[in-house]
C-alpha cells in the first residue's frame, strides 16, 4: 500500500457545500469516508457532477415517433425526453413555467401537446408554449413566444447509436468526446444486433439500497468480489442438479451463478480491466459465449450466429462476437452489458440513498429467444428478487451502515496500485481485473468535476425585463 | 410438524377422486404460508409439482414471463437453487433474517376441472429484517394439483400491489 500523509484539511472540519477544494480526501490508493457521508459534498456532487456530465437519459427506441414522450431524470431534475413534430430529439425540464408544477405524471406515452394540469398552460412537443387562459390578465410584457415561458430546454442532449444523453452544462465537450474509446462499446452493443438497431424493451427493474450511489459503479467492475459476495448462488447453483425440468429460463442463469465462483486465479490470469479519461472503465476478456450460451451447442445461440452471418458475413460477425466485455462503466452512473444487453442507470436520491434502474435490449433481427435469454439472465442476476444482485445490495448498505462510524476514516481503493498500466486511446489498464484501477480513475474525473465541473446554468434564460422587477419574487 | 401431517391427512390423496373444495383450498394456503413464515422453504419446495413454475411479475397485469422482466420467475431448475440458496449459511441479504407475517383470505375457486384447481387469494406480508419493516400486499394465484400424496403446486403466481415500485432486495419468497 502507498503510504500517504493525513488530509491538510482536517476530515473532521465540516464540508460545506461551497468548499473550494476537496483534494484532500482523495489521495493515493484511498479516499475519505465522508466522500460518501456528507450531506453537503452530495449536494455538491449534484451541481457539480450530474449538473455538467453527459448523463444517460433514455433510448431512441422509447421515443420512436413523433409525439412519443419519456419521464427520465438527471440528478433530482425530472426531465421528459420527447420526439417533437419535427421529429427531433428534446430533452424538456418536466416543469410548467408558470407555477413550477411537474407538467406530466406518467411514466410515458405518445401526445400531441402537454398540458399543464394546474391552470392549463399547455406546451408543444418542444416546449414552446402554446397557449395559457386569461392571457389579458399578465403583465404587459408578458410574451408568449419568449423562452421564459416556455418549458426549458435542457442546454445540450446528443445522441449516440441511440443511447441519449443530456447535459445542464452549456458548454463542454461534446459527447462524442466525452465517451471517448467507451463509443466501442456501445458499437460492441449495436453491432450485435444483425439488423444493427437495438429497442429497448421488457421493462425496468428499479431497485434501492441504504447507501451512497458511487458504491454501485465502484462494485460493477470488481472482480474480487464475486467468490465471496455471492457465495449463496455460486453454492447452490453448483448444487443444483441439470436433470430436473427446465422451461428454458433457468439454463443461462445458473451458468453464470457457478460462473461468479471462478477461482481468483481465473481473475488474475484471465480477465483484464481497463479505464479511460472521464473516468470510464470496462471489464474485459471475460466470458467466451462458450461459456453463458454453449455456443454452437446452444441452437438459439446457432439461429443467432446465422441470423448475423446472413446479413453481415461470416468474418464480420466473427469479428463482432469475439469482443468479451463484461460491463462498461461510463461515469458517472451508466453501466451497460452487451452480450447481454443490460443497462442500468444510477440515480442518486441522498447521500445515503440510491435507486437503479436496470433496462433490457432487444437486438432487432435475432431469434427472440436471444431476448427470452436477456430477460431471464436479469431476472436471476441483476433483478430486484434476483439470487446474485441482492446480496449486492446487502452490501452496498453494509458498507452505509459501516461509514457512519468514523472509527475507520478511510477506504482502501489501492489493490493493484503498483500494476498500473498505461493502454492505448489514453486509458490506463490494471495489471489483472482485480486491480481497484478503475475506482482511482473514477476519482480522477471526480475530482476534476468537483472542482471545475460547469455551474449549472439550467437553460440560460434570458434577464428579466426591467418593467417587472417584482415578478419573479411574485410568483416563486 | 404436526400441522403438515394434519394438512396432509385432511386432504384426500390421488386415491381420493373429486374436485378440491374451497376449504380444501383454503386450508393449503395456510399451511403453505405457515411454511413459509415458519422458514421451512424445503418443505415448501415439496409442494411443488415436478414441472412448476413460480411467478412473480414486476408489472400489473403482465402477459408473459418471457418478453418482460419478473421479480421472480423460476422453473423448478431455478426454483430448486433459490430454496438452496435461502439455507446457505453464507446468504448474506438473509443475515439477520427476516421473519415474516401472512395473513391469507378472500379464497375463491376461479377455475376447477379433472386436472385441477385455479384458486385466488389475497394476502398480505408483514417482512421484519434490520429494524425496519416492510409490509406487502396483492393477489396470489394457485394452480392446485392432486399428486405426491396430497395437494401440489403446479404454477403459483403473485400480483404485487407494488410490483413497480423502487424496491429493496427481495429474498424471501411469496
Amino acid at each position: 500500500m502507498t503510504s500517504v500523509s493525513p488530509p491538510a484539511v482536517s476530515p473532521l472540519a465540516p464540508i460545506s457545500s461551497t468548499a473550494d477544494d476537496i483534494s484532500a480526501f482523495v489521495q493515493p490508493g484511498r479516499v475519505h469516508r465522508r466522500l460518501y457521508t456528507d450531506p453537503g459534498i452530495f449536494e455538491r456532487e449534484l451541481s457539480q457532477i450530474f449538473g455538467a456530465a453527459w448523463i444517460y437519459v433514455g433510448h431512441e427506441s422509447q421515443v420512436r415517433n413523433p409525439g412519443d414522450f419519456l419521464a427520465t431524470r438527471i440528478g433530482h431534475k425530472p426531465l421528459l425526453l420527447v420526439r417533437d413534430a419535427d421529429g427531433a430529439i428534446r430533452l424538456l425540464h418536466n416543469q410548467c413555467a408558470h407555477r413550477g408544477s411537474m407538467v406530466v405524471a406518467s411514466n410515458g406515452g405518445h401526445t400531441d401537446e402537454f398540458r399543464c394540469c394546474y391552470h392549463g398552460w399547455t406546451y408543444h412537443l418542444d416546449g414552446r408554449l402554446k397557449a395559457a387562459p386569461l392571457l389579458h390578465g399578465y403583465p404587459a410584457h408578458f410574451d408568449p413566444a419568449s423562452p421564459e415561458f416556455a418549458m426549458r430546454a435542457v442546454p445540450r442532449v446528443a445522441s449516440y447509436r441511440g443511447f441519449v444523453f443530456g447535459s445542464l452544462a452549456p458548454q463542454g465537450p461534446s459527447l462524442e468526446d466525452y465517451l471517448g474509446f467507451m463509443t466501442t462499446s456501445f458499437d460492441d452493443m449495436v453491432d450485435r444486433a444483425p439488423d444493427g438497431e437495438l429497442e429497448l424493451a421488457g421493462g425496468v427493474f428499479k431497485h434501492t439500497y441504504k447507501g451512497n450511489w458511487k458504491l454501485y459503479l465502484e462494485n460493477l467492475c470488481d472482480a474480487a468480489h464475486p467468490l465471496f459476495v455471492h457465495q449463496s448462488s455460486i453454492d447452490a447453483a453448483r448444487a443444483q442438479a441439470d436433470d430436473v425440468h427446465t422451461d428454458g429460463s433457468g439454463e443461462i442463469a445458473v451458468r453464470q451463478m457457478r460462473q461468479n465462483g471462478a477461482p481468483y486465479s481465473f481473475w488474475e490470469q484471465n480477465v483484464g480491466i481497463w479505464t479511460y479519461p472521464n473516468g470510464h472503465s470496462f471489464l474485459g476478456d471475460y466470458h467466451d459465449d462458450a461459456k453463458l450460451v454453449a455456443a454452437m451447442n446452444d441452437p438459439v445461440f446457432r439461429d443467432y450466429i446465422a441470423a448475423m452471418e446472413a446479413k453481415k458475413g461470416k468474418e464480420a460477425t466473427r469479428k463482432i462476437l469475439e469482443v468479451r466485455r463484461w460491463n462498461t462503466n461510463v461515469y458517472p452512473n451508466l453501466s451497460f452489458m452487451s452480450q447481454f444487453q443490460q443497462l442500468r442507470v444510477v440515480h442518486p436520491i441522498s447521500v445515503n440513498e440510491t435507486l437503479v434502474c436496470t433496462y433490457n435490449f432487444r437486438l432487432k433481427g435475432a431469434p427472440e429467444r436471444m431476448f427470452e435469454n436477456t430477460i431471464s439472465f436479469a431476472n436471476i442476476v441483476n433483478g430486484t428478487g434476483s439470487l446474485v444482485l441482492t446480496d449486492d445490495l446487502e452490501i452496498y448498505t453494509r458498507i452505509g451502515l459501516g461509514l457512519a462510524s468514523a472509527g475507520s476514516e478511510w477506504l482502501e481503493i489501492g489493490r493493484g496500485y503498483a500494476g498500473d498500466l498505461p493502454a492505448e486511446h489514453g486509458g490506463r489498464r490494471g495489471k489483472n481485473s482485480t486491480s481497484e484501477v478503475y475506482i482511482r480513475n473514477m476519482f480522477d474525473a471526480y475530482l476534476g468535476f468537483m472542482a471545475h465541473g460547469a455551474p449549472e446554468a439550467g437553460a440560460s434564460p434570458p434577464p428579466r425585463a426591467p418593467s417587472s422587477p417584482a415578478r419573479t419574487e411574485a410568483r416563486s | 410438524m404436526i400441522l403438515a401431517q394434519r394438512t396432509t391427512a385432511a386432504v384426500p390423496g390421488d386415491a381420493a377422486a373429486g374436485p378440491l373444495s374451497l376449504a380444501d383450498c383454503e386450508q393449503f394456503l395456510v399451511h403453505e404460508a405457515r411454511l413459509l413464515d415458519d422458514g421451512r422453504f424445503d418443505d415448501w419446495l415439496a409442494l411443488f409439482t415436478a414441472d412448476c413454475w413460480y411467478w412473480v411479475p414486476s408489472e400489473p397485469k403482465q402477459a408473459s414471463p418471457r418478453d418482460t422482466i419478473s421479480l421472480m420467475y423460476d422453473d423448478r431448475r431455478l426454483l430448486e437453487t433459490r430454496v438452496r440458496r435461502l439455507a446457505s449459511p453464507r446468504i448474506y441479504s438473509q443475515e439477520p433474517p427476516s421473519r415474516t407475517s401472512r395473513m391469507i383470505g378472500n379464497v375463491t375457486i376461479e377455475a376447477a376441472d379433472a386436472a385441477g384447481t385455479t384458486v385466488r387469494s389475497k394476502f398480505q406480508l408483514l417482512e421484519y429484517r434490520r429494524e425496519s419493516q416492510r409490509i406487502f400486499g396483492g393477489t396470489a394465484f394457485h394452480r392446485l394439483v392432486r399428486g405426491g400424496g396430497g395437494i401440489q403446486i403446479a404454477w403459483k403466481r403473485v400480483d404485487l400491489v407494488n410490483c413497480d415500485a423502487p424496491l429493496e432486495g427481495l429474498v424471501v419468497p411469496f
